[in-house]
């Protein structure tokens, strides 16, 4: 297998998810199905092949243009599970310096 | 009455014509699909996900007041619910949308309403598009018309399904990895997947940015053709769109005199049902029959691209879900002490399990000490297999496969290997990879041997902008290769599911 249990902790932790230790060992066995199946491109002949991180398009990098169409903070808000005067709400980021 | 009670049978253009001359209503014209087909259907093959009488309503006095004018004036169009639409939600099929509203229309959206259509809902889908059979979704699974123990395939399964048993004669899906192709096969209608850039992304839900395409389902080849010139073109809102106005389609019922097909045989020796293959044999027939000349050649084995596809498509993946933290839209987790909590209860309650399957392996392959292992290679692979689509289209104009290795499969038969389900899509990855044109075409039914008649299909892929060459042969495909009735004036009948 190519993907350990930690490995999963690792990923679940940086993925910001949670996988209940009973399921973590199903998880790495499918994992690690899916990448040894992707080693199989380690048969291919890559030589001279650069990356590609993009379909080509003809479509250059352009500049944004404002075009005077806009959303206003109520609507941008209005979606939000809690929100406050035009702010999104969330629990505390940082402790508390002076107590 | 009765002429607008049968609308739902009509073509999306003869459809858009009666409403034109004022033969029908916009109303009409949009009802039909409900009151007909989808009271029959609905029930059993779920393929709306959010429906909203009101909003229809809306949707069609709109196009009704637009006295006469609009390419696809009154038309139904079912689209996946990934596409943001202002007047229903936009969740993804997913717990951690729900309830969400998107402030904005989809580019795509905004063209269909300025050609005159009508959103009737929105569709089924696989969660946030990931997954080949509509099973997972957070609103259940959507099944085949032609047999409801069977799967629509997906990941846009809803759409493909609903045109299939009639509520509307065009649907809008997303295509990247072949999420239109597939379900359009499955489900016996017409599947575009166009060229990468011709159709905006603003505003459809970004699953794997570098491969993701909207694409259309229509049950006949000149609707298909009639939704891409609508649709197709710059958007200065998707940075990845085109500069260069789109191919010109018109020519959708013009023939293939002349047309080099490439038969790649090799790729269906083996892990390829029979009765697809026979599929294969009888659209070449056709299309030899019409003019066009078969050039056999070898291809790169699909296995290669399936194996590039679920690096590439799930790093993207892995980045573009960061944004569902449960902080500015949809689902959040209540009880969390601070932030980090939040965000990580928030995701593992919201996401369902192939989402999280994709985002582990996504954040995997680009996680510290992997990446030129995995994605750096995969990136590479993506170059070589580009240059494949290059070499076969120096020989031929287009390349005809299949659109899937299987019929549709059974509901629950894959759901617990996901290779085997990524396996699935195994002739249409390629062409998102590559950037590409595809184009999914019925060739009929199956004989029903102890099971209800399935739909085959055959998948065209041509080079960038080929969308034409791709519409005619698929023109020439619905009408049997058939010279005679060629010209886009004879209305073809579609092969309807049947209620057993």
């Amino acid at each position: 297998m190519s993907i350990s249990r930690d490995d999963v902790r690792k990923i679940a932790e940086l993925a910001r998810l949670e996988i209940p230790e009973d399921r973590i060992e199903r998880v790495a066995r499918e994992l690690s199905a899916v990448l040894d199946y992707a080693a199989s491109l380690g048969q291919l002949d890559l030589e001279g092949c650069e990356p590609t991180a993009f379909a080509p398009a003809e479509a250059p990098l352009r500049e944004d243009r404002v075009d005077g169409r806009q959303l206003d903070a109520s609507i941008a808000t209005a979606a939000a599970p809690e929100a406050e005067a035009h702010f999104f709400l969330v629990p505390p980021v940082v402790e508390n310096l002076n107590p | 009455m009765s002429a607008a009670r049968e609308a739902w049978r009509l073509s999306a253009t003869a459809l858009a014509a009666r409403v034109r001359a004022g033969e029908l209503t916009a109303v009409e014209a949009v009802e039909s699909g409900w009151e007909g087909p989808g009271a029959e259907w609905e029930a059993d093959v779920r393929a709306v996900a959010h429906a909203d009488a009101a909003a229809r309503r809306a949707g069609a006095d709109a196009a009704g007041g637009r006295a006469g004018s609009g390419a696809l004036l009154g038309v139904p169009v079912l689209v996946k619910d990934n596409l943001c639409t202002v007047d229903y939600p936009t969740t993804c099929a997913s717990r951690i949308l729900a309830g969400y509203r998107s402030p904005y229309d989809a580019t795509v959206i905004t063209r269909l309403r300025s050609a005159g259509a009508v959103v009737t809902g929105k569709g089924n889908m696989d969660e946030f598009a990931m997954g080949s059979s509509t099973e997972f979704s957070c609103y259940g699974p959507t099944r085949n018309p032609f047999d409801r123990e069977r799967v629509p395939g997906g990941s846009s399964g809803g759409p493909a399904a609903a045109v299939a048993y009639g509520l509307c004669p065009i649907g809008l899906g997303s295509d990247t990895g072949g999420s239109v192709r597939q379900p359009a096969a499955f489900c016996g209608v017409f599947g575009l997947k166009p060229t990468y850039g011709r159709l905006s992304r603003y505003g459809l839900v970004a699953f794997g940015s570098s491969l993701d395409q909207v694409g259309i389902f229509a049950r006949h080849a000149g609707d298909a053709a009639a939704a891409y010139a609508a649709l197709a073109g710059p958007d200065p809102y998707d940075a990845t769109t085109r500069l260069t106005p789109a191919p010109d389609v018109s020519a959708w019922d013009q023939g293939v005199r002349g047309l080099r097909f490439g038969w790649p045989a090799n790729l269906w020796r083996e892990g390829v049902e029979r009765e697809v293959i026979e599929g294969l044999e009888e659209a070449a027939g056709w299309l030899e029959r019409a003019g066009a000349t078969r050039v056999p050649l070898e291809f790169l084995p699909g296995g290669y691209g399936v194996a590039t596809y679920y690096l590439v498509a799930t790093a993207e993946a892995s980045s573009n879900l960061a944004r569902f933290d449960g902080v500015r839209y949809g689902f959040r987790h209540t009880d969390s002490p601070d932030v980090r909590a939040l965000y990580t209860r928030t995701r593992s309650e919201g996401f369902g399990p192939e989402v999280q399957r994709r985002i582990l392996l996504g954040t995997y392959a680009l996680s510290a000490g992997y990446y030129d292992a995995y994605y750096l290679m995969a990136q590479r692979a993506r170059t070589r297999i580009r240059r494949e689509y290059e070499a076969a289209f120096a020989r031929c104009d287009v390349l005809l496969m299949p659109a899937a290795p299987t019929l549709p499969f059974r509901l629950g038969e894959k759901t617990d290997d996901p290779l085997s389900m990524y396996l699935s899509d195994i002739f249409t990855i390629g062409a998102n990879l590559a950037g590409i044109p595809g184009l999914t075409a019925p060739v009929g039914l199956t004989a029903a041997n102890g099971r209800p008649a399935l739909p085959r299909a055959v998948q065209l892929l041509g080079p960038d902008d080929s969308e034409p060459r791709l519409l005619a042969a698929g023109r020439v495909i619905e009408v049997r290769g058939d010279a005679k009735r060629l010209d886009g004036k004879h209305e073809t009948e579609f092969t309807w599911p049947t209620k057993r």
